[in-house]
């Protein structure tokens, strides 16, 4: 497990949900897929969600599966609804610029495995 | 054993499911309709996600504050979401319906048609009759009613084409000894 700080320093992430602490999310993963029901079929709690998909329905998909983050890649940012919803559910919502293979592979480096 | 089949009764086709381990309790419970605790109930539009979703959202906060586990809470949120989202991604509207008991939730989905057509077809993983606006939003992966099956004790899908869908499952807050 490490702090979702470690990892948004990682990838030069933007958190658009500052009133939420990285610092005290732990994360022991990722999952990545673009396909909502194939993230509730198989995401688990603790994982991170990297994704390009942005919309409101991302936030519910989240907070059913209990995620705790999700990534976007290559620096799609959520607008300000998205961004409210995701407060109201403790999910913490970061960009990046970097691809999705990058941001999956320097997750799976900063976890040792 | 798993118990699930397509009955082709006289009236319309249908699909039931009990998890192994749960045959009696389902059984106890469908012959005894034990007194309801809390009942709930939300619309769900036609192919409006935004208030899709709801429902589920409430339930799951309803649960959570009866001290449901969280493991338990998230299986119930994901089946009830997916089928939220399914009423409002194929049909012309319908009703969820939440009745929590004692030691289970059971949840009750209906809508307005127009039904499915091949309920087996339906159940595969994989099989999707979405159109593009709903692929557009990352639904339409054909997940939708596996994922309710798999985090069910209990599921049953009743459907023909040109009829109303009814979607019901239940889900036991304590592993059944």
């Amino acid at each position: 497990m490490i702090k979702l700080s470690e990892y948004i320093a990682a990838i030069d992430g933007e958190n658009h949900t500052p009133a939420l602490d990285p610092d005290e999310i732990l994360i022991s993963g990722a999952y990545v897929s673009d396909m909502l029901s194939d993230v509730m079929g198989s995401a688990k709690p603790e994982q991170v969600w990297i994704t390009i998909m942005k919309h409101l329905n991302v936030i519910a998909v989240a907070s059913m599966t209990g995620i705790p983050a999700i990534i976007f890649a290559k620096g799609h940012a959520p607008d300000a609804a998205v961004c409210d919803k995701a407060l109201e559910e403790s999910i913490c919502l970061i960009s990046s610029k970097h691809e999705t293979f990058d941001l999956a592979g320097t997750l799976y480096k900063l976890l040792g495995k | 054993m798993r118990v699930s089949a397509v009955v082709r009764s006289e009236v319309m086709p249908e699909y039931r499911f009990v998890a192994e381990g749960f045959e009696d309790a389902v059984r106890k419970f469908e012959e005894q309709k034990p007194e309801a605790e809390v009942k709930t109930q939300f619309v769900i539009p036609e192919k409006d996600f935004n208030t899709a979703g709801k429902g589920s959202s409430e339930l799951k906060n309803l649960l959570k504050r009866l001290g449901v586990d969280s493991v338990v809470l998230r299986r119930i949120a994901v089946a009830s979401y997916e089928a939220e989202i399914n009423v409002a991604a194929h049909s012309k509207g319908g009703i969820m319906y939440s009745t929590v008991y004692d030691d289970l939730i059971h949840v009750r989905f209906e809508d307005e048609g127009p039904g499915i057509a091949n309920i087996e077809q339906a159940m595969t993983p994989g099989y999707s009759t979405a159109d593009d606006l709903v692929r557009e939003l990352g639904f339409g992966a054909g997940l939708g009613l596996p994922n309710i099956k798999k985090n069910s004790d209990a599921m049953r899908l009743v459907s023909a084409a040109g009829s109303c869908t009814k979607l019901e499952f239940l889900i036991y807050f304590a592993k059944i000894s």
